[in-house]
């Protein structure tokens, strides 16, 4: 297996990776308080664009700027798009007050993916924090769609509170399927709330699956993903079969600024997905 | 059911393992099985801690009333996992509510007659410490992690 997961094409041929193209917005969906999901359709063809699960767009607001966000939709659904992201700076503030039919640029896809084709035959558990779970969806609808490929399939899911929890309805829905184990956890709940409290990285121990043919997808806090990276070692999932989405600033998304440089690497064109025992020196650097 | 049926699953559970036969012997003879349903309090905060459990299957919750929040849970404790370590430190009273959240089975140890045991017998108590103090430092660790609100805003 490659150390890091193999790319596809970036963009289509002949497409300049830094010009932006037009999408509409078909609808907004408030997901939690501050977070919310834009549903995207490309005006004309869509010059063939096609994503892997765990690969970004950089989004541009017009007369606002650009962020970097995961494609967070079913792979096969291209070229419609969704793309879920928090309010937290100018541009995500601009982003939530658009409506349908209202316009918004994109580039990409840029970067690499989590390797879905590779782990048939294989465990999956995907270790997903807040809002992390939105560049695991598409890896999700992937391994469901061909769910006779893989062996067990489990989520482990930890967020804020309950009122944080993203996808709920669409989670309930995989979770009756019963090919699927999803384990929710949150850090802080009324009693009211009839599940599990405590960080994600608790349910590790005893979540189902032979850590000797397991592959493991993480998403979430840096800190989180360090912690999960432990306990999964400690069950004895090897580094080469753990994966993990990084997350820097991003600016060209094809590593030319320098933005997103992590050690010797940069996240826009050689992650944002890695395995582990590419970037285990790095986890607990500070100065990267 | 009878005592010896309690003894391969405790000798199974992971937070016995490697503990000598004579002592899971012994551990065995604090223990019985105990069902809880639905809602049922387990213990209470400030009630004495002579117990401490063994879930088998279901999910307890660690609960605290806190002013303006109401009653308010901390963690849970499900499928075999340890519940409550008051029993081994003065002055042996429970710190939180634990309320089933779910029909919950689990094996109720005698805290004081392990107490006892351990007094007499320094080895077993240090078996016995280190697999709690195990437990307490996976819960600190997590309940620092749960502080830092790494899911905030600042990602």
């Amino acid at each position: 297996m490659e150390t890091i997961a193999e790319q596809p094409a970036m963009a289509p041929m002949g497409i300049d990776p830094m010009l932006p193209s037009q999408y509409r917005i078909q609808g907004v969906r408030q997901e939690t308080d501050d977070t919310f999901t834009l549903e995207l359709l490309p005006v004309g063809s869509g010059n063939g664009f096609s994503f892997a699960p765990g690969q970004f767009n950089m989004l541009y607001v017009f007369g606002v700027g650009e962020v970097p966000i995961s494609i967070s939709s079913d792979p096969d659904d291209a070229p419609a798009i969704e793309h879920t992201t928090r309010v937290v700076g100018t541009v995500t503030k601009a982003m939530r007050l658009l409506k349908r039919g209202d316009m918004l640029g994109i580039r990409g896809p840029f970067g690499s993916h989590w390797p879905v084709e590779d782990v048939a035959g294989r465990d999956v558990v995907i270790v997903a924090g807040g809002i992390g779970l939105a560049p695991l969806r598409p890896a999700l609808y992937r391994l469901m769609a061909e769910r006779e490929k893989y062996r067990k399939i489990v989520l482990l899911y930890g967020t804020r509170s309950p009122e944080d929890i993203l996808y709920r309805s669409e989670l309930e829905h995989w979770r009756g399927k019963f090919d699927l184990e999803i384990q929710v956890t949150v850090d802080r709940a009324a009693s009211t709330w009839r599940g599990n409290v405590g960080v994600v990285t608790t349910m590790i121990p005893r979540a189902p699956f032979d850590p000797s043919n397991t592959t493991a997808f993480i998403c979430g806090p840096e800190v989180m993903m360090r912690f999960t990276v432990m306990e999964l070692q400690k069950r004895g999932v090897s580094a080469q079969h753990t994966f993990l989405s990084m997350e820097r600033n991003m600016k060209c998304g094809i590593g030319l600024c320098g933005h997103c440089q992590y050690g010797p690497v940069f996240i826009c064109k050689d992650g944002p997905v890695f395995s582990l025992d590419h970037i285990a020196g790095l986890l607990s650097k500070a100065e990267v | 059911m009878t005592i010896q049926t309690l003894e391969p699953i405790i000798r199974a559970n992971p937070f016995f393992q490697g503990m000598d036969d004579r002592y899971i012997e012994l551990i065995t003879g604090c223990a019985k099985n105990v069902r809880f349903s639905e809602g049922q309090v387990v213990f209470r905060e400030g009630d004495p801690a002579d117990q401490f459990y063994l879930i088998r299957s279901g999910l307890v919750s660690l609960q605290m009333m806190v002013p303006h929040r109401g009653l308010t849970t901390v963690m849970t404790v499900g499928d075999g996992e340890v519940l409550g370590w008051s029993w081994l430190f003065p002055p042996y009273q429970w710190r939180f509510d634990a309320r089933t959240q779910e029909p919950t089975h689990a094996l109720a140890f005698d805290g004081k007659c392990l107490r006892t045991k351990c007094e007499e017998d320094y080895d077993l108590g240090y078996e016995i410490f280190k697999r709690f103090m195990q437990v307490i430092t996976e819960r600190l660790e997590s309940t620092r992690l749960q502080l830092l609100d790494v899911y905030g805003n600042d990602r």
